[in-house]
Protein backbone atom coordinates (compact mmCIF):
# COMPACT_ATOMS: atom_id res chain seq x y z
CA UNK A 1 0.00 0.00 0.00
CA UNK A 2 1.16 3.71 -0.66
CA UNK A 3 0.11 5.98 2.17
CA UNK A 4 0.55 9.69 0.79
CA UNK A 5 0.99 12.56 3.65
CA UNK A 6 0.89 16.34 2.66
CA UNK A 7 0.84 17.86 6.12
CA UNK A 8 3.63 19.55 8.48
CA UNK A 9 4.42 17.16 11.01
CA UNK A 10 4.57 20.32 13.05
CA UNK A 11 0.82 21.03 12.50
CA UNK A 12 -1.20 18.11 12.51
CA UNK A 13 -1.38 14.23 13.55
CA UNK A 14 -1.44 12.85 9.91
CA UNK A 15 1.72 11.76 9.37
CA UNK A 16 2.26 9.97 12.84
CA UNK A 17 -1.37 8.52 12.57
CA UNK A 18 -0.02 7.04 8.82
CA UNK A 19 3.09 5.50 10.58
CA UNK A 20 1.10 3.80 13.07
CA UNK A 21 -1.07 2.17 10.65
CA UNK A 22 1.20 1.66 8.10
CA UNK A 23 1.99 -2.00 7.13
CA UNK A 24 5.63 -3.07 7.03
CA UNK A 25 6.71 -3.32 3.40
CA UNK A 26 4.39 0.04 2.84
CA UNK A 27 5.33 2.96 1.29
CA UNK A 28 4.61 6.23 2.89
CA UNK A 29 5.23 9.22 0.26
CA UNK A 30 5.40 12.94 1.86
CA UNK A 31 4.46 16.07 -0.94
CA UNK A 32 3.39 19.41 0.10
CA UNK A 33 4.08 20.97 3.47
CA UNK A 34 4.60 17.00 4.68
CA UNK A 35 8.16 17.14 3.32
CA UNK A 36 9.75 18.95 6.24
CA UNK A 37 9.67 15.77 8.00
CA UNK A 38 12.30 14.33 6.02
CA UNK A 39 14.63 16.96 6.29
CA UNK A 40 17.85 17.02 8.45
CA UNK A 41 17.81 18.35 11.89
CA UNK A 42 13.61 18.69 11.64
CA UNK A 43 11.84 17.81 14.76
CA UNK A 44 10.20 14.24 12.90
CA UNK A 45 13.05 13.89 11.67
CA UNK A 46 13.74 10.87 14.07
CA UNK A 47 10.25 9.43 13.52
CA UNK A 48 11.21 8.77 9.81
CA UNK A 49 14.37 7.44 11.08
CA UNK A 50 12.42 5.08 13.18
CA UNK A 51 10.17 4.22 10.24
CA UNK A 52 12.32 3.50 7.94
CA UNK A 53 13.26 -0.06 9.21
CA UNK A 54 9.94 -1.01 8.49
CA UNK A 55 8.72 1.41 5.73
CA UNK A 56 10.35 2.85 2.14
CA UNK A 57 9.52 6.69 2.69
CA UNK A 58 9.84 8.79 -0.41
CA UNK A 59 9.56 12.42 -0.97
CA UNK A 60 8.02 14.51 -3.53
CA UNK A 61 11.15 17.04 -5.29
CA UNK A 62 9.33 19.47 -7.02
CA UNK A 63 7.56 19.96 -2.95
CA UNK A 64 11.18 19.75 -1.35
CA UNK A 65 12.61 22.59 -3.81
CA UNK A 66 9.80 24.64 -3.87
CA UNK A 67 10.24 25.15 -0.28
CA UNK A 68 14.31 25.44 -0.33
CA UNK A 69 14.48 22.26 0.75
CA UNK A 70 16.43 20.14 -1.93
CA UNK A 71 19.59 18.76 -0.78
CA UNK A 72 18.39 18.62 3.15
CA UNK A 73 16.91 15.22 2.95
CA UNK A 74 17.24 12.87 5.30
CA UNK A 75 19.73 9.74 4.26
CA UNK A 76 17.56 6.64 3.06
CA UNK A 77 14.98 9.12 1.79
CA UNK A 78 14.21 8.69 -1.51
CA UNK A 79 13.44 12.02 -3.61
CA UNK A 80 10.99 11.18 -6.48
CA UNK A 81 9.67 13.86 -9.09
CA UNK A 82 5.76 13.29 -10.41
CA UNK A 83 6.70 10.62 -13.23
CA UNK A 84 8.12 9.04 -9.88
CA UNK A 85 4.95 9.89 -7.83
CA UNK A 86 2.64 8.24 -10.42
CA UNK A 87 4.88 4.89 -10.52
CA UNK A 88 4.29 4.55 -6.72
CA UNK A 89 0.42 4.76 -7.35
CA UNK A 90 0.78 2.37 -10.45
CA UNK A 91 3.16 0.17 -8.55
CA UNK A 92 1.33 -0.60 -5.25
CA UNK A 93 -1.90 -1.97 -5.07
CA UNK A 94 -4.14 0.67 -3.32
CA UNK A 95 -3.32 4.13 -1.65
CA UNK A 96 -4.40 6.09 1.15
CA UNK A 97 -4.54 9.82 1.55
CA UNK A 98 -3.88 10.76 4.87
CA UNK A 99 -5.72 13.69 5.20
CA UNK B 1 -3.68 2.08 -16.30
CA UNK B 2 -6.86 3.97 -15.40
CA UNK B 3 -6.85 6.61 -12.63
CA UNK B 4 -9.59 8.50 -10.89
CA UNK B 5 -8.98 11.59 -9.10
CA UNK B 6 -10.50 13.48 -6.28
CA UNK B 7 -10.11 17.06 -5.58
CA UNK B 8 -11.61 18.25 -2.18
CA UNK B 9 -10.38 21.87 -1.68
CA UNK B 10 -10.73 24.65 -4.05
CA UNK B 11 -8.23 26.46 -5.84
CA UNK B 12 -5.24 28.73 -4.75
CA UNK B 13 -6.53 28.42 -0.62
CA UNK B 14 -4.51 25.19 -0.56
CA UNK B 15 -1.78 23.28 -2.92
CA UNK B 16 -4.25 20.10 -3.49
CA UNK B 17 -5.55 21.20 -7.16
CA UNK B 18 -2.11 22.17 -8.10
CA UNK B 19 -0.70 18.86 -7.01
CA UNK B 20 -3.73 17.03 -8.18
CA UNK B 21 -3.12 18.70 -11.53
CA UNK B 22 0.56 17.92 -12.17
CA UNK B 23 -0.24 14.26 -11.03
CA UNK B 24 -2.85 13.90 -13.64
CA UNK B 25 -1.18 15.45 -16.47
CA UNK B 26 2.05 13.65 -15.72
CA UNK B 27 0.08 10.07 -15.85
CA UNK B 28 -1.34 11.08 -18.60
CA UNK B 29 2.33 11.73 -20.27
CA UNK B 30 3.46 8.48 -19.05
CA UNK B 31 0.95 6.83 -20.54
CA UNK B 32 -1.82 6.01 -18.13
CA UNK B 33 -5.07 7.30 -18.41
CA UNK B 34 -7.34 9.77 -16.46
CA UNK B 35 -10.88 8.96 -17.71
CA UNK B 36 -12.49 11.43 -14.78
CA UNK B 37 -11.81 13.78 -11.86
CA UNK B 38 -13.49 14.37 -9.02
CA UNK B 39 -14.57 17.83 -7.46
CA UNK B 40 -16.07 17.44 -3.45
CA UNK B 41 -16.34 19.61 -0.72
CA UNK B 42 -14.90 23.44 -1.49
CA UNK B 43 -12.64 21.69 -4.26
CA UNK B 44 -16.15 22.56 -6.66
CA UNK B 45 -14.71 26.21 -6.21
CA UNK B 46 -12.15 25.14 -9.28
CA UNK B 47 -15.27 24.94 -11.85
CA UNK B 48 -16.06 28.32 -11.86
CA UNK B 49 -15.40 30.18 -15.21
CA UNK B 50 -16.32 33.58 -13.02
CA UNK B 51 -12.29 33.55 -11.57
CA UNK B 52 -9.99 35.81 -13.13
CA UNK B 53 -6.40 35.34 -10.82
CA UNK B 54 -3.70 38.06 -11.55
CA UNK B 55 -2.21 38.27 -15.11
CA UNK B 56 1.43 36.42 -13.19
CA UNK B 57 -0.45 34.00 -11.53
CA UNK B 58 -1.66 30.22 -13.47
CA UNK B 59 -5.30 30.25 -13.96
CA UNK B 60 -6.34 26.54 -11.85
CA UNK B 61 -9.91 26.55 -13.73
CA UNK B 62 -8.78 26.64 -17.27
CA UNK B 63 -5.36 24.84 -16.86
CA UNK B 64 -8.26 21.99 -16.03
CA UNK B 65 -10.63 22.98 -19.02
CA UNK B 66 -7.57 22.55 -21.35
CA UNK B 67 -6.54 18.98 -19.54
CA UNK B 68 -9.67 18.26 -20.44
CA UNK B 69 -10.23 19.03 -23.60
CA UNK B 70 -6.88 17.68 -24.95
CA UNK B 71 -6.67 14.64 -23.14
CA UNK B 72 -11.20 13.98 -22.85
CA UNK B 73 -11.27 13.96 -19.31
CA UNK B 74 -14.39 14.25 -17.83
CA UNK B 75 -14.58 16.75 -15.12
CA UNK B 76 -17.19 16.26 -12.47
CA UNK B 77 -18.53 18.50 -9.86
CA UNK B 78 -20.36 17.25 -7.41
CA UNK B 79 -24.15 18.70 -7.21
CA UNK B 80 -24.99 18.55 -3.70
CA UNK B 81 -21.69 20.01 -2.61
CA UNK B 82 -21.56 22.56 -5.74
CA UNK B 83 -25.31 24.04 -4.32
CA UNK B 84 -24.17 24.49 -1.17
CA UNK B 85 -21.64 27.03 -2.56
CA UNK B 86 -23.34 28.90 -4.91
CA UNK B 87 -21.75 26.73 -8.19
CA UNK B 88 -24.16 26.34 -10.96
CA UNK B 89 -24.70 25.26 -14.43
CA UNK B 90 -24.33 28.74 -16.06
CA UNK B 91 -20.84 29.27 -14.24
CA UNK B 92 -18.88 26.57 -15.44
CA UNK B 93 -15.86 26.64 -17.07
CA UNK B 94 -15.99 24.48 -20.41
CA UNK B 95 -15.10 20.83 -19.53
CA UNK B 96 -17.02 21.17 -16.24
CA UNK B 97 -20.35 19.55 -15.66
CA UNK B 98 -22.38 18.88 -12.72
CA UNK B 99 -23.73 14.96 -11.48
CA UNK B 100 -23.78 12.94 -8.51
CA UNK B 101 -21.70 11.30 -5.92
CA UNK B 102 -22.38 7.73 -7.72
CA UNK B 103 -20.23 8.98 -10.10
CA UNK B 104 -17.29 9.33 -7.60
CA UNK B 105 -18.26 5.85 -6.43
CA UNK B 106 -18.00 4.57 -10.16
CA UNK B 107 -14.60 5.87 -10.21
CA UNK B 108 -13.57 3.83 -7.51
CA UNK B 109 -15.36 0.70 -8.74
CA UNK B 110 -14.48 0.96 -12.01
CA UNK B 111 -10.43 2.76 -12.28
CA UNK B 112 -7.41 0.94 -11.33
CA UNK B 113 -6.59 3.73 -8.37
CA UNK B 114 -8.08 6.14 -6.73
CA UNK B 115 -6.22 9.20 -5.70
CA UNK B 116 -7.22 11.65 -3.36
CA UNK B 117 -6.23 15.40 -3.00
CA UNK B 118 -7.36 17.32 -0.12
CA UNK B 119 -6.29 19.25 3.09
CA UNK C 1 -31.40 10.31 -1.99
CA UNK C 2 -34.84 8.76 -2.69
CA UNK C 3 -33.68 6.71 -5.74
CA UNK C 4 -30.29 5.61 -3.82
CA UNK C 5 -31.51 1.84 -4.33
CA UNK C 6 -31.85 1.80 -7.49
CA UNK C 7 -27.52 2.81 -8.19
CA UNK C 8 -25.65 0.66 -10.34
CA UNK C 9 -22.78 0.91 -12.07
CA UNK C 10 -24.11 -1.59 -14.33
CA UNK C 11 -20.62 -4.05 -14.04
CA UNK C 12 -21.71 -6.29 -11.03
CA UNK C 13 -18.05 -5.42 -9.45
CA UNK C 14 -18.08 -5.40 -5.76
CA UNK C 15 -15.25 -3.96 -4.61
CA UNK C 16 -13.74 -2.92 -0.65
CA UNK C 17 -14.36 0.69 0.24
CA UNK C 18 -12.60 1.91 3.39
CA UNK C 19 -13.78 5.30 4.75
CA UNK C 20 -11.65 6.71 7.25
CA UNK C 21 -12.81 9.39 9.33
CA UNK C 22 -10.28 11.25 11.25
CA UNK C 23 -11.79 14.40 11.52
CA UNK C 24 -13.74 15.70 14.38
CA UNK C 25 -17.73 16.99 13.75
CA UNK C 26 -18.57 20.44 12.80
CA UNK C 27 -15.35 22.37 12.96
CA UNK C 28 -15.05 21.48 9.15
CA UNK C 29 -17.53 19.72 6.89
CA UNK C 30 -15.85 16.35 6.29
CA UNK C 31 -17.85 14.28 8.21
CA UNK C 32 -20.98 15.61 7.36
CA UNK C 33 -19.62 15.53 3.43
CA UNK C 34 -17.89 12.07 3.83
CA UNK C 35 -21.24 10.71 5.26
CA UNK C 36 -22.88 11.61 1.93
CA UNK C 37 -20.62 8.79 0.05
CA UNK C 38 -20.49 6.10 2.41
CA UNK C 39 -24.26 6.39 1.86
CA UNK C 40 -24.20 6.77 -1.90
CA UNK C 41 -21.47 3.63 -1.73
CA UNK C 42 -23.62 1.66 -0.11
CA UNK C 43 -26.36 2.18 -2.38
CA UNK C 44 -23.93 0.60 -5.25
CA UNK C 45 -23.62 -2.55 -3.27
CA UNK C 46 -20.28 -2.21 -2.59
CA UNK C 47 -18.44 -3.66 0.34
CA UNK C 48 -18.06 -0.77 3.29
CA UNK C 49 -16.31 -0.51 5.93
CA UNK C 50 -16.51 2.57 7.94
CA UNK C 51 -13.55 3.66 10.58
CA UNK C 52 -12.84 5.59 13.20
CA UNK C 53 -9.76 7.25 13.80
CA UNK C 54 -8.18 10.22 15.70
CA UNK C 55 -10.61 12.97 16.13
CA UNK C 56 -13.20 10.86 13.49
CA UNK C 57 -13.81 8.86 17.13
CA UNK C 58 -15.76 12.07 18.04
CA UNK C 59 -18.42 11.77 15.19
CA UNK C 60 -19.84 8.84 17.29
CA UNK C 61 -20.61 10.84 20.72
CA UNK C 62 -23.88 10.17 22.37
CA UNK C 63 -25.74 13.44 23.30
CA UNK C 64 -24.74 15.64 20.88
CA UNK C 65 -27.04 18.96 20.47
CA UNK C 66 -25.83 21.53 17.92
CA UNK C 67 -28.96 23.64 18.29
CA UNK C 68 -26.82 26.05 20.18
CA UNK C 69 -24.60 26.25 17.29
CA UNK C 70 -27.38 26.29 14.68
CA UNK C 71 -26.00 23.81 12.40
CA UNK C 72 -27.65 20.16 11.16
CA UNK C 73 -27.50 17.18 13.98
CA UNK C 74 -26.21 14.57 11.90
CA UNK C 75 -24.83 12.31 13.83
CA UNK C 76 -28.28 10.10 13.86
CA UNK C 77 -27.54 9.39 10.66
CA UNK C 78 -24.77 6.78 12.08
CA UNK C 79 -27.89 5.02 13.66
CA UNK C 80 -29.49 4.41 10.43
CA UNK C 81 -26.78 2.91 8.76
CA UNK C 82 -28.15 -0.16 9.54
CA UNK C 83 -30.91 0.54 6.91
CA UNK C 84 -27.95 1.10 4.40
CA UNK C 85 -26.88 -2.32 5.15
CA UNK C 86 -23.74 -0.52 6.38
CA UNK C 87 -22.51 -2.66 9.66
CA UNK C 88 -18.76 -2.71 9.65
CA UNK C 89 -17.93 0.46 11.76
CA UNK C 90 -14.40 0.16 13.48
CA UNK C 91 -12.42 2.50 16.16
CA UNK C 92 -9.24 2.32 17.27
CA UNK C 93 -8.52 1.37 20.59
CA UNK C 94 -5.89 4.01 20.60
CA UNK C 95 -7.73 6.68 19.71
CA UNK C 96 -10.47 6.23 22.46
CA UNK C 97 -7.80 5.70 25.13
CA UNK C 98 -6.25 9.19 24.28
CA UNK C 99 -9.49 10.83 24.22
CA UNK C 100 -11.10 9.20 27.37
CA UNK C 101 -13.65 7.02 25.12
CA UNK C 102 -15.23 4.08 26.26
CA UNK C 103 -17.79 2.26 23.46
CA UNK C 104 -20.72 3.22 26.13
CA UNK C 105 -20.15 7.15 24.65
CA UNK C 106 -20.69 6.06 21.37
CA UNK C 107 -23.90 6.48 19.35
CA UNK C 108 -23.59 3.04 17.62
CA UNK C 109 -22.40 -0.24 17.88
CA UNK C 110 -18.67 -0.63 17.00
CA UNK C 111 -16.02 -2.80 16.84
CA UNK C 112 -12.86 -1.90 18.60
CA UNK C 113 -9.71 -2.87 16.59
CA UNK C 114 -5.90 -3.07 17.77
CA UNK C 115 -3.52 -1.48 15.83
CA UNK C 116 -2.37 -4.52 14.09
CA UNK C 117 -6.20 -5.18 13.47
CA UNK C 118 -6.56 -1.53 11.36
CA UNK C 119 -3.33 -2.52 9.85
CA UNK C 120 -4.51 -5.62 8.16
CA UNK C 121 -8.23 -4.41 7.52
CA UNK C 122 -6.87 -1.39 5.62
CA UNK C 123 -4.15 -3.63 3.54
CA UNK C 124 -7.09 -5.27 2.44
CA UNK C 125 -8.80 -2.71 0.83
CA UNK C 126 -9.26 -1.87 -2.98
CA UNK C 127 -10.02 1.69 -2.11
CA UNK C 128 -9.53 3.96 0.77
CA UNK C 129 -11.14 7.50 0.77
CA UNK C 130 -9.99 10.01 4.09
CA UNK C 131 -12.31 12.58 5.39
Amino acid sequence: MLHIVNKSASERSSLDSCLKLASKGSAVLLIEDAVYAATKGNAAAAKIQAAQADLKIYALGPDLAARGMAGRTLDGVNVVDYGGFVDLVAEHSNCQSWL
Amino acid sequence: MQFGILINEGPYNHQASDSAYLFARTAIEKGHQVPRIFFYHDGVNNSTRMAEPPQDDRNITQRWSKLAEEHGIDLVVCVAAALRRGIKDELLAPGFRISGLGQLVEMGIQYDRLVTFGD
Amino acid sequence: MSDMDMEDDGSGVVKKFMFLNRKAPHGTVYALEGLEVVLITAAFDQDVSLVFTDDGVYQLMKGIDTKGIEVKDFSKTYRALEGYDIEKLYVDRASMDARGLTEDDLIVDVTVMSDDEMKNLMAEQDVVISF
